[in-house]
């Protein structure tokens, strides 16, 4: 009787918690499950997409799939009593059938600036019933955001920085405009060397040539494939430009830099000064 | 095969003609009537979550059982559209194959032969990269149904291209066909290329997505949309049989047997093209199916198409529900493109079958 009683006030508890907020959380999107890490409030998360990669922990919790090619019985598999969805996951049939279960769904919009980061921790918090402790998460990435953009503000020319995602076989695959990249360059306070088209694509050599960025972004994928100054050195086109002539190439981590989650504001503070030097933001 | 040839043939009690698989033929399509029964059922009790089947049917013969709203919506609206559709498009695609072979008199036909795969894929690229500019009211106007709709137009609007092409004086050449389908497929592909180098990151994962094909979009609505049009496709198939039978022979020997060849044509490329069009538009691309199937059943039951094609049908059905199952299962909770598992299971296993009767198959 007394595990029968036990096991009952235990059942009375959780209903009583699951009435003011929700204790089995999926968070689909990388930033998403960082800021749920960072606000503290792992323990509620019982699964992941396969773009949630950090914090390391994260990697232990069931992966749902690629958050764009979503299952909806994988999802609900898990039995969540919330999701939280990076806007643009999908595919739609599937996010609608696991409306229809009736599992709320919290969508939360994505936008490469300042202002998205920050609507971001704010949407998360909002969700999770915890708005206080998200208000003060993100004044902490503001500072950090503000920051970055003091140091850009004492410099008269703003460094040019070529973003490379890949240079597989010699291709130059270099972001343009509307990228996480591109934003993360204008948060540091630099400027896109190219601005003539919108998200990844091939750039021919003479583009690289002609865009002379002053700081080349590699990124670091991890693993064998990650990309070395000597590949650098031998695509003809890169090696002209000021930045492999100065040495002035970084190895940027991609999750890190192109995450746009809590961890934003000290990347755009390390690129700020990696392009400015580190005597204006200490 | 053996035993069958060195049965005495001279004795008058034996009526039947020797290499008549008639009866083997209706023997098999029972058969696979049933493992289709039996395969379904088993996907309808399998996935990712624990959701139970006999609860379910607990729950709605007895008032003490109760069901979550949960694992009813996991079981109504997830794995049975799942299981009808992903029969629907087996045997649609089985069949399809079956006819295009018959109709090419090559081995090697696949249902995109008609121009369907290329033309469907080039809409569902025009969906994914152009949705939200340039063709953002039919979007707008279609919601999650714009895709579908644009892959089965593409389809059908290449297929009559192609038929146009192939036509003179009435008559279509099915080699004119064949060679004209490789242009317009280059043709659709170069037009892809050009949206996919206009996609953006997301709009190309999208697209890959696609291609590799999936049952998890499965609806009641789209089966509604998509299922009329392959039942009625599959209807057709009966009516084709003897026709692809005696077009083996050749198009004049067909002809002077009294086959219509310009109206089988003409039914078989329609049958194809709306069938495999439906199923593509809702499904994406699901390759092999078409190629195995046949393949397989002509080994063991021959080529008459009286018995081929609801064969055909029956197991394009069975093997697309098991790769669906393997697809929804294998990495649970996430889900693979079921393409992957059909090319992965089928190629190995067409291949094994085709080293082990070397000797009986001469394509």
């Amino acid at each position: 009787m007394t595990i029968v009683r036990s096991l009952l006030s235990v059942a009375l508890v959780s209903l009583a918690t699951s009435a003011v907020a929700q204790e089995r959380i999926v968070a689909i999107g990388g930033s998403l499950t960082e800021i749920v890490y960072a606000l503290g409030q792992e323990e509620r998360l019982i699964a992941r997409d396969s773009t949630s990669l950090f914090p390391a922990q994260a990697l232990d919790l069931p992966d749902v799939g690629y958050m764009r090619a979503l299952s909806p019985e994988g999802v609900l598999s898990v039995d969540p009593d919330l999701i939280l969805t990076l806007e643009g996951a999908g595919p739609p049939e599937a996010v609608a059938v696991i409306k229809s279960a009736s599992v709320p769904v919290v969508t939360v919009p994505e936008s490469f600036d300042r202002e998205g980061v920050l609507a971001k921790i704010d949407a998360v918090g909002q969700a999770l019933g915890i708005e206080e402790e998200a208000a003060e998460l993100a004044a902490d990435v503001d500072a950090d955001l503000r920051a970055a953009e003091d140091a850009a503000a004492s410099i008269d020319e703003r460094a040019r920085v070529l973003f490379i995602l890949s240079m597989e076989g010699g291709r130059v695959l270099a972001s343009g405009t509307g990228t996480a990249a591109n934003g993360m360059i204008e948060l540091a306070g630099g400027q896109n060397a190219i601005t003539d088209y919108a998200g990844y694509k091939q750039l021919t050599d003479e583009a690289i040539v002609t865009a002379s960025p002053d700081v080349i972004l590699l990124m670091n994928r991890g693993g064998e494939s990650e990309p070395t100054s000597t590949d650098l050195s031998s695509q003809q086109a890169l090696s002209v430009t000021p930045a492999a002539q100065n040495g002035r190439v970084v190895l940027v981590e991609g999750n890190y830099v192109l995450g746009f989650g809590p961890r934003t504001g000290a990347a755009a503070r390390e690129l700020a000064d990696e392009l400015y030097g580190n005597t204006v933001t200490d | 095969m053996a035993l069958v040839q060195n049965l005495p043939t001279t004795r008058f009690g034996r009526m039947r003609a020797a290499g008549d698989r008639s009866a083997l033929g209706r023997l098999v399509i029972a058969t696979l009537a049933l493992v289709l029964v039996f395969v379904s059922l088993f996907s309808l009790t399998t996935g990712a979550s624990d959701a139970s089947v006999a609860d379910l049917i607990r729950a709605s013969f007895s008032e003490d059982a109760v069901i979550s709203a949960r694992d009813r919506v996991i079981i109504y609206e997830i794995r049975l559209p799942r299981i009808v559709l992903g029969i629907l498009i087996g045997a649609a695609l089985a069949v399809s194959g079956a006819v295009m072979q018959g109709l090419f008199r090559n081995p090697l036909a696949d249902p995109g032969l008609v121009g369907v795969s290329a033309g469907a894929g080039l809409g569902a690229i025009s969906i994914i990269v152009l949705g939200g500019t340039a063709l953002g009211p039919v979007v707008a106007l279609f919601g999650i149904y714009a895709l579908p709709l644009a892959a089965f137009c593409g389809g059908l609007a290449t297929t009559l291209l192609l038929y146009k092409v192939a036509t003179r004086r009435g008559q279509t050449s099915v080699a004119t066909m064949l060679l004209a389908g490789i242009a317009l497929g280059a043709l659709a592909g170069a037009f892809s290329g050009v949206l996919v180098y206009m996609a953006n990151d997301n709009q190309l994962r999208d697209l890959t997505f696609w291609g590799l094909g999936s049952l998890a979009g499965a609806t009641w609505a789209k089966i509604a949309a998509a299922g009329p049009i392959i039942v009625l496709a599959l209807l057709a198939a009966p009516f084709l049989a003897k026709g692809l039978n005696a077009l083996a022979l050749g198009e004049a020997a067909a002809n002077h047997l009294g086959v219509p060849v310009q109206r089988l044509k003409n039914t078989a490329i329609v049958a194809v093209a709306a069938a495999v069009g439906a199923s593509v538009a809702v499904s994406g691309g699901i390759g092999f199916i078409g190629i195995v199937v046949p393949h397989l059943l002509r080994l063991s039951i021959g080529p008459d198409h009286r018995y081929l094609l609801p064969a055909s049908a029956l197991l394009g059905a069975s093997l697309l529900l098991l790769a669906d199952a393997v697809s929804r299962t294998i990495v649970a909770p996430a889900e693979l493109p079921i393409g992957i598992v059909t090319a992965a299971v089928g190629a190995p296993f067409f291949l094994w079958i085709l080293l082990r009767r070397r000797g009986v198959l001469d394509l």
